[in-house]
């Protein structure tokens, strides 16, 4: 367990360098010079000059890239040069926003996915399974701001139900905070709810099919008990899967989702901060969730080694 | 007992913050860098309405009036410009705003680094206190727009005591004097202001608080302001406008802007200005021009919320040359000039920013030139590049918007003198230099006036500048609003405002 744990915590290292590499070449291909975006409508010469002077835009990329690692070295991210504030602060502040979306979206995607899953399976070829079937294939192809404008119009602007967009914090309003973030957080289930709904359904209909589950029916057990002590609990193991790595997707940002309903989550901080050539912020974002990505992975993969004892030998 | 109940409520409104009312304004961007010396975006100096006053304002037709000001004078040689200062002004951490404080101010603005609002105040050669409520500029040289330069972030006033010990991290807490005083604020989510109490102008604000709120789909701001959330917003999408005109509850503001939409030709900025026809004949821009109806570009892209142009100014604004009116449509004439240039059927590309209004403008304009021979090819860009695209003189045509500043010349000489850093057309005459050059330094309106007539005829025959149009800023608003006063700068003032 020592071993195992020592050699994925040095992987880390150099898949964070191969990360922070990536995403600081790739930001050097995007076109414009940032010292111009960065300037503003007047596009200043002085202030051009001095941003580039500032930012170290005229020095090789090697030289640039050392700057940022050295200032990551020492626990600075840099400052956003739009808005003039540390990097780190930005991702604090975003962080909780980012988080509690991802969890009320993932909740939502699991209890509709799971359910109209099992539903599915149990019932197939019933009406019940042609509408789990139908309901898939409207989560799929739907687009999330589209679902997301008419959820607005119907619940905020018809109906008068909730906030049309912007963030509460919880700590401020509890009921206010859910109001806000119910509709995106639907919008984003939704879509994630299809593709656990098709999985769950697929698995459950191999292990519903499987011997054991026959002798359990043949020894007389109750059809609920069968289904979700006996067949749910096996066909799991693929949809916690899945749901892991959608979550982890979840927490570096919904772009489209947090744009329509003005959430103040990664997403929008990183599209925004790619647009207006923030440097500073695109980089200390995207190591920040790849960080949080891996982490996560590391702790799926110990909680396989802890629960599945081949993996030990 | 009617009376009774009156002096009961009256005596619980003294008691309690029954008259608290907050404004919430819906922003169609993020502003950037909450500092009047480094910002760069329009929507930031919305949201500096509320929180730093200025030394000058405007009014309605753009004349500029004293706001932290309450007079001043220029010498005989238009080289010195006094400013007397109001007495009675505050900043929000306490600090008196006098003469020094203005001295302070304007030469953080000339020599901060990353400053602005440098160029601007290029011409100011320096600044002294004559006593404690009287400043004087001298300048290197008469400059005729300096009042209306007061008037923006130029003439923004910080607390030098917060603006020296927080250094380059001002703007996360700023400190000027405004009718609101900085609460905080969360990127992307929300910038919240209170009422500073101790505001010179007390009588004119009926908030105690201020939140605004970016929401940049257009669809989801409109939502937002009729299901309550907010009191205003600006910059609605033109197609939003029946709307809301539809619903009784709600309110349309509008005003021609002080800027502009137009088409800038290469016609000297690089190599490429050469190897098309538009950019370096004349003639073919012509014909171009000739080839498009302002009005239908109005209506179809901008469903009617905009004012046809052709100059850097609307034909509202006071410095507009009469003498060069909008040319009329002539598909003959444009046609015919296109057979004189030898190419009868001209072809450019139109570099164009990702934005609705500018793809609907272009497809527009590249339909009804095409019915004069041109064949026109938009090139799609995100807007950040179209701007570095512009500054290396890599496009042959690209449709530019411009804010606008109050004075003409924030509109025109950077644009279109030789070598400024807005001057994406390249061109450069020596004889439009001059009489911009003169136009800067002319005090006098009528002959200002007289000058650009000049400079715009100058300009409608080279045409390195297509203008089109002057959008409407759109303000949607509730009905129980009152007190909202259009200038055509687009900017929001607080004072007066309130909830009926």
């Amino acid at each position: 367990m020592g071993d195992y744990l020592i050699k994925r915590l040095a992987a880390i290292v150099p898949t964070l360098f191969f990360v922070s590499v990536m995403i600081f070449g790739l930001q050097q291909l995007l076109p414009g010079d940032p010292a111009v975006a960065l300037a503003g409508e007047d596009n200043d010469p002085n202030v051009v000059a001095y941003l580039r002077g500032k930012f170290h835009l005229d020095d090789p990329f090697p030289v640039r890239y050392w700057y940022w690692l050295d200032g990551v070295f020492h626990g600075d991210l840099g400052d956003s040069v739009r808005i003039q504030k540390p990097v780190t602060a930005l991702i604090l502040e975003k962080l909780p926003v980012t988080i509690e979306l991802a969890v009320l979206a993932m909740t939502i995607a699991l209890v509709i996915g799971i359910s109209a899953g099992v539903v599915s399976a149990v019932l197939k070829d019933t009406k019940w399974d042609y509408a789990a079937n139908i309901f898939a294939l409207w989560g799929l192809s739907t687009p999330n701001f589209w679902l997301g404008i008419l959820l607005i119009l119907l619940f905020a602007v018809k109906l008068g139900w909730l906030p049309a967009s912007g963030y509460v914090s919880p700590f401020e309003d509890l009921k206010a905070n859910l109001a806000a973030m119910i509709m995106p957080a639907f919008v984003l289930g939704n879509a994630i709810a299809a593709v656990l709904m098709r999985h769950t359904r697929s698995a459950m209909l191999q292990v519903l099919s499987s011997d054991y589950v026959r002798t359990a029916r043949a020894k007389g057990l109750d059809e609920r008990v069968v289904v979700l002590r006996h067949a749910l609990r096996n066909a799991l193991v693929p949809i916690v899967t899945l749901g892991a790595l959608q979550f982890g997707e979840l927490l570096g940002g919904a772009v489209l989702t947090e744009q329509v309903f003005s959430i103040p989550g990664f997403g929008k901080l990183i599209v925004d901060a790619v647009f207006n050539r923030d440097y500073s912020v695109v980089q200390g974002v995207v190591l920040f969730t790849a960080t949080a990505y891996i982490t996560l992975n590391l702790l799926a993969d110990i909680a396989y080694f802890l629960v599945n004892p081949r993996m030990r030998g | 007992m009617k009376v009774t109940r009156l002096a009961l409520a009256l005596v619980l409104c003294a008691a309690l913050p029954c008259l608290a009312q907050t404004l919430r304004i819906g922003l169609a961007e993020d502003p950037d860098v909450l500092d009047p010396t480094l910002a760069r975006t329009f929507v930031g100096r919305i949201v500096f309405a509320a929180l730093c006053d200025k030394l000058f304002d405007l009014d309605e037709n753009l004349k500029v009036v004293p706001q932290l000001a309450t007079g001043y004078e220029w010498s005989p040689d238009y080289k010195a410009l006094t400013i007397k200062i109001r007495p009675d002004v505050t900043f929000h951490d306490g600090e008196k705003l006098d003469a020094a404080a203005v001295k302070f101010n304007l030469e953080r603005h000339k020599t901060m680094q990353g400053s602005n609002r440098r160029g601007e105040l290029a011409p100011v050669a320096s600044v002294d206190v004559l006593d404690p409520a009287t400043v004087r500029l001298t300048l290197s040289a008469p400059f005729a727009p300096l009042l209306a330069i007061l008037t923006d972030r130029a003439g923004m006033m910080v607390s030098p005591k917060a603006a020296q010990a927080a250094g380059e991290k001002f703007s996360l807490k700023p400190v000027c004097s405004g009718p609101f005083q900085f609460v905080e604020r969360v990127a992307q989510g929300h910038i919240v202001f209170e009422r500073f109490a101790n505001y010179w102008n007390k009588g004119a604000i009926h908030f105690d608080k201020v939140i605004y709120q970016p929401i940049t789909d257009s669809t989801a701001l409109l939502a937002a302001l009729k299901t309550g959330q907010f009191d205003l917003i600006e910059r609605m999408a033109p197609s939003d406008v029946p709307a809301l005109k539809g619903d009784t509850r709600f309110r349309v503001a509008k005003i021609v802007e002080i800027g502009y939409q137009g088409i800038t030709f290469n016609i000297g900025k690089s190599e490429r200005a050469q190897k098309n026809p538009a950019g370096k004949d004349p003639r073919v821009r012509e014909a171009f021009e000739l080839s498009l109806d302002r009005d239908a570009i109005v209506q179809v892209a901008m469903s009617g919320e905009a004012l046809a142009g052709n100059q850097w100014v609307a034909p509202t604004n006071s410095w507009y040359a009469k003498s060069v009116p909008i040319p009329k449509r002539d598909l003959a004439r444009a046609k015919a000039l296109l057979k004189e240039a030898g190419v009868p059927n001209a072809s450019f590309t139109l570099m164009t920013p990702t934005t609705p209004d500018a793809q609907r403008v272009a497809q527009v304009v590249q339909a009804m030139a095409r019915e004069a021979g041109f064949e026109v090819k938009i090139q799609s860009t995100e807007f950040t590049t179209t701007l570095n695209m512009a500054d290396k003189g890599d496009f042959e045509a690209f449709v530019l918007a411009w804010s606008g500043r109050p004075d003409p010349d924030g509109n025109l000489f950077s644009h279109l003198a030789c070598k400024q850093p807005l001057n994406y057309s390249g061109n450069c005459r020596a004889d439009m230099d001059d009489l911009i050059n003169k136009s800067r330094s002319t005090v006098d309106a009528a002959a200002r006036l007289k000058l650009f007539e000049q400079i715009a005829a100058m300009e409608a025959k080279d045409r390195p500048i297509v203008y089109l149009y002057h959008r409407h800023w759109l303000w949607g608003y509730t009905g129980k609003l009152s007190g909202l006063r259009m200038i055509p700068d687009g900017l929001m003032r607080v004072q007066n405002l309130r909830m009926n």
